[in-house]
């Protein structure tokens, strides 16, 4: 029943209009910070610990230091951040197409374990031809990890949700078996990769700062130029928006399914590959991550734009490298973060709740992401 | 609709205030939206048991004014009497438990339940905690459509009712509910002219029994037939209030539109070319696999209209559809110009100078979110000079928005406003500015002016004859009986997914073709037709 109104061109309307678009984010942020505060209060009777009121002051301000506190811990945030970032830009890309990827997880795996197959193709080489050959790996294996969905649902209509979820299972298993099979390291008793040689990324800046880092953010302007700049980005959020229109209009949205999913899946596989040349640089067969999850609070909580990702990643990424430094200063375990960010996404997605609790009238209405997370549509984006 | 059971709904049975006091009287009610003022200082009152009509076009106010009333929006100035006592009408439950009803353009009804559910939804009587009483609801529903002489079933399931007894739920949704105000929202919208009949002389006994209703419509020669009293409002002021008796239709378009208005179209005299669209026995068939067009053929010369009459849901969607591309064809031909463009996908058909205006905007013509911009080019996107190989080209789209914009006359305070912030009728502009902006041989028109007013609709009838003149064939889809009889050269009905008769669009008598429109021509109405009712997506 809201009545959409005309733009407001003057100051005051630019600043209504800014704080329609980040007041839903920011007070998800605010009252998830309140609610971790709460839960540390009251769960230390839990551990035999007595009541401090003080002890949220004490964590946070540990997961502050320990995040942007000094040179490394910067270094440490932009690090965390970086597979955020690129995953998040493929999710939210996603979402602009109206597809809701929760693959990112297992698009994330093949693509480290893809990068540490071709890096072992070319290990002895120059670390000018084995890097991008290795990140190339990387991009094709979360590429086609997604494809498969893409295909699946542009050919079936079978949902993604669905069949990215089980992708993310094919990729643990596939993991674990090319860690404990052809790409085990020969000799070694437990099931873990051989190293990537040669195309391991070369650190930049201060102790770990690695050239992926720098890889993630010269993609957000990409990322940005083909939504925004280029006829098929133009095609991809027409499709999100309105597939019938984007059909009337000659669009093929069959083709766009299949290819938004493939670039999606190529971030989230870039993210995989930067992390295990820049960071680990083998992967063992149990290895485990949350990117490919958090990514999805990322791409959320940046309403899925570039820009606004750069901000959501870089805020998940400080509290991801700044928790254990909380967890040695105030005793308050790492998995608090997972309690917050879980809770902004719950924030996010009851927005209609905010909204009215809060009185925000005229915040968003257009808070295209979630609606695609609660209605996208299936066998209708084919017809 | 979440509506709560109006619980301390005593019903209006104590003493009835004297007649000389209105039901309703709405003062100064104003209404501010940031840089819009949709209702200034409005005055309404409405007689018990009168019929009166609001007029105006697509955004004067008619629809900000009624949320007022239901509560939906908060006038930020004036008053609203009920009965001569002023009240604050806090929500939809609130105005329902104060005898307030309004029935919507679009249905707000479950199909897969029955009338007596549909009816109680929301104030189900229990028998116990866990179960329904449905008994007492169905005796009071007969009860209730004997006194008011509904013919109606209280078990059929909604989904088999015909639109026009679906709309009878509804209204007597708001009689179970002790309705005394009823409001209709352009309730003859997806009406035959024999079921819009039966409706008139529906609200008539309403009328007569004491209620008092409130009843929009666009259509000038309705509202002068059933209304008591007509209230004309304009950019959201007051500007008439007329008896039927004296005034016109002439009038009452110029109150509205604040100039002269012609309101049948002058569409002088087609010169017919050559053969532009042949289709040939074609057949088409619904999302359900269903046969929705059986074995038409038409063809369209250059410079000749060909309206198809029909009523809402007899395949004309599905037909055009299979024409412009956007639906697979099940056997037949089309041609156009001579060449095959059976199943050719929409760019190919948009690209061989074929236009479609679609039914509904919402869903194929427009994407909501993106700006005047986009949609203008929203399917010449990667045409030069919108577009450089794959880099797109703002200015040229923002000059071509400009142009189209003062052009085409579409209202709006920014070239890259959102479509959504449009009025209706701007936004139809905008879709007619879209396809006609170019050389055309083939225009297909589906319900060009579904839900417009009549400036907007005199404005695209003037393009499409200017089109027309200018050689191009127009094939022109309308459940508008008068739309169709005041543009075409030639009329063919369609009636359950074939064309039944075709007529001469100068001497086509109206009853024989609405009778044509109801019946095809046939005693028995075909019992293989299995075709949902349209129900009119937008507004």
């Amino acid at each position: 029943m809201s009545v959409a109104q005309p733009p407001d061109r003057s100051l005051s309307g630019r600043i209504r209009a800014a704080w329609g678009i980040v007041a839903l984010p920011l007070l998800s942020i605010l009252l998830a910070l309140i609610v971790g505060a709460l839960v540390m209060i009251l769960s230390a009777p839990i551990a035999g610990k007595p009541v401090d009121l003080g002890l949220p002051l004490t964590a946070y301000g540990a997961l502050f230091q320990g995040s942007v506190g000094n040179f490394d811990a910067i270094i440490g945030t932009l690090r965390t951040t970086a597979p955020l970032l690129l995953a998040g830009l493929g999710i939210g890309l996603g979402f602009k197409a109206g597809l809701f990827n929760i693959g990112a997880q297992g698009q994330f795996l093949i693509g480290g374990i893809a990068s540490i197959a071709f890096a072992q193709l070319v290990h002895d080489m120059d670390p000018l031809i084995a890097i991008p050959f290795a990140l190339l790996g990387g991009i094709l294996g979360g590429a086609l990890w997604a494809f498969i969905p893409g295909v699946l649902k542009a050919t079936r209509g079978a949902h993604e949700v669905v069949t990215t979820i089980m992708m993310n299972y094919i990729a643990l298993s596939t993991l674990s078996y090319l860690a404990s099979g052809p790409l085990k390291l020969p000799l070694s008793p437990q099931p873990v990769t051989a190293g990537v040689g040669n195309a391991a990324l070369p650190i930049l800046l201060g102790r770990d700062g690695h050239l992926g880092i720098l890889i993630a953010f010269l993609v957000v302007p990409l990322v940005w130029f083909l939504l925004y700049r280029t006829t098929r980005g133009f095609e991809i959020r027409a499709v999100g928006a309105n597939p019938d229109a984007a059909r009337y209009a000659g669009m093929k949205p069959r083709r766009l399914i299949i290819l938004t999913m493939s670039i999606a899946g190529g971030l989230a596989g870039l993210a995989g590959a930067g992390n295990i040349l820049g960071v680990n640089h083998q992967m063992s067969a149990s290895f485990s991550t949350t990117v490919g999850f958090d990514a999805i609070t990322v791409a959320l909580l940046g309403r899925s734009n570039p820009v606004g990702i750069v901000f959501a990643s870089l805020l998940l990424g400080a509290m991801r490298a700044g928790a254990p430094l909380m967890q040695i200063e105030a005793g308050v375990p790492v998995e608090l973060v997972d309690v917050v960010q879980a809770i902004i996404l719950l924030f996010l997605v009851a927005n209609a709740v905010l909204r009215r609790f809060f009185r925000l009238r005229g915040v968003s209405a257009n808070l295209g992401t979630t609606e695609t997370m609660t209605a996208t549509y299936g066998s209708e984006a084919i017809r | 609709m979440t509506t709560s059971p109006p619980a301390a709904a005593s019903p209006p049975t104590a003493d009835p205030p004297p007649s000389s006091v209105p039901a309703l009287e709405m003062r100064g009610i104003t209404k501010r939206y940031p840089g819009v003022i949709a209702n200034d200082h409005i005055d309404l009152d409405l007689r018990r048991g009168e019929i009166h009509a609001l007029l105006g076009e697509n955004g004067a106010g008619k629809t900000t004014l009624m949320n007022v009333l239901y509560g939906l929006a908060t006038p930020d100035e004036g008053e609203i009497l009920l009965d001569g006592k002023v009240v604050d009408i806090g929500g939809p439950s609130d105005a329902i438990a104060r005898g307030i009803s309004m029935v919507h353009q679009h249905f707000m009804l479950v199909p897969v339940l029955s009338v007596a559910e549909n009816i109680v939804l929301g104030l189900e009587t229990m028998a116990n905690r866990v179960f329904l009483d449905l008994g007492e609801a169905r005796r009071r529903i007969r009860d209730l459509a004997a006194r008011f002489g509904f013919d109606i079933d209280p078990d059929a399931k909604v989904a088999s009712l015909s639109v026009g007894q679906q709309q009878r739920v509804e209204i007597l949704k708001a009689l179970y509910r002790e309705a005394r105000i009823l409001v209709l929202d352009e309730p003859t919208a997806v009406l035959t002219p024999q079921e819009t009949e039966e409706i008139f002389v529906l609200l008539r006994r309403l009328a007569e029994n004491g209620r008092s209703i409130v009843f929009i419509s666009h259509k000038l020669y309705e509202v002068l037939e059933i209304a008591d009293r007509i209230t004309v409002i304009r950019r959201g002021r007051v500007v008439g209030e007329r008896a039927p008796k004296e005034t016109s239709e002439d009038e009452l378009a110029e109150l509205m539109v604040g100039r002269e208005v012609q309101l049948t179209v002058d569409r002088g005299v087609s010169d017919p070319g050559a053969v532009t669209l042949e289709v040939d026995a074609l057949r088409v068939t619904d999302d359900r696999g269903h046969p929705a067009v059986r074995e038409v053929s038409l063809q369209v010369r250059a410079g000749e209209i060909l309206g198809i009459a029909g009523v809402a849901g007899n395949g004309q969607d599905e037909l055009v559809e299979a024409i412009v591309g956007l639906r697979s064809v099940a056997g037949g031909r089309v041609t156009l110009k001579g060449k095959d463009i059976t199943g050719a996908s929409p760019r190919h058909i948009h690209d061989s100078q074929v236009a479609y205006v679609p039914a509904d905007r919402h869903r194929f013509g427009l994407i909501l979110s993106f700006p005047i911009t986009d949609n203008l080019v929203l399917n010449r996107y990667c045409d030069a000079p919108f577009a450089r190989g794959i880099i797109r080209n703002d200015e040229a789209v923002l000059a071509e928005a400009k142009d189209n914009i003062a052009e085409y006359d579409i209202r709006t305070p920014s070239a890259t406003a959102p479509v959504a912030t449009l009025s209706g009728g701007n936004q139809q502009k905008l879709v007619v500015a879209r396809e006609f902006d170019r050389d055309l041989a083939l225009l297909v028109l589906d319900q060009p002016t579904r839900g417009l007013d009549v400036g907007s609709i005199e404005f695209i009838h003037r393009q499409v004859i200017a089109k027309r003149n200018a050689g191009t064939a127009v094939l022109l889809v309308s459940a508008e009986l008068d739309e169709v009889l005041e543009m075409s050269d030639r009329i063919s009905v369609m009636y359950r997914g074939e064309l039944v008769a075709t007529v001469d669009g100068r001497t086509a008598d109206k009853n024989e073709v609405g009778l044509l429109m109801a019946t095809g021509g046939k005693a028995k109405p075909d019992a293989e037709w299995t075709q949902p009712i349209d129900r009119g997506a937008t507004t």
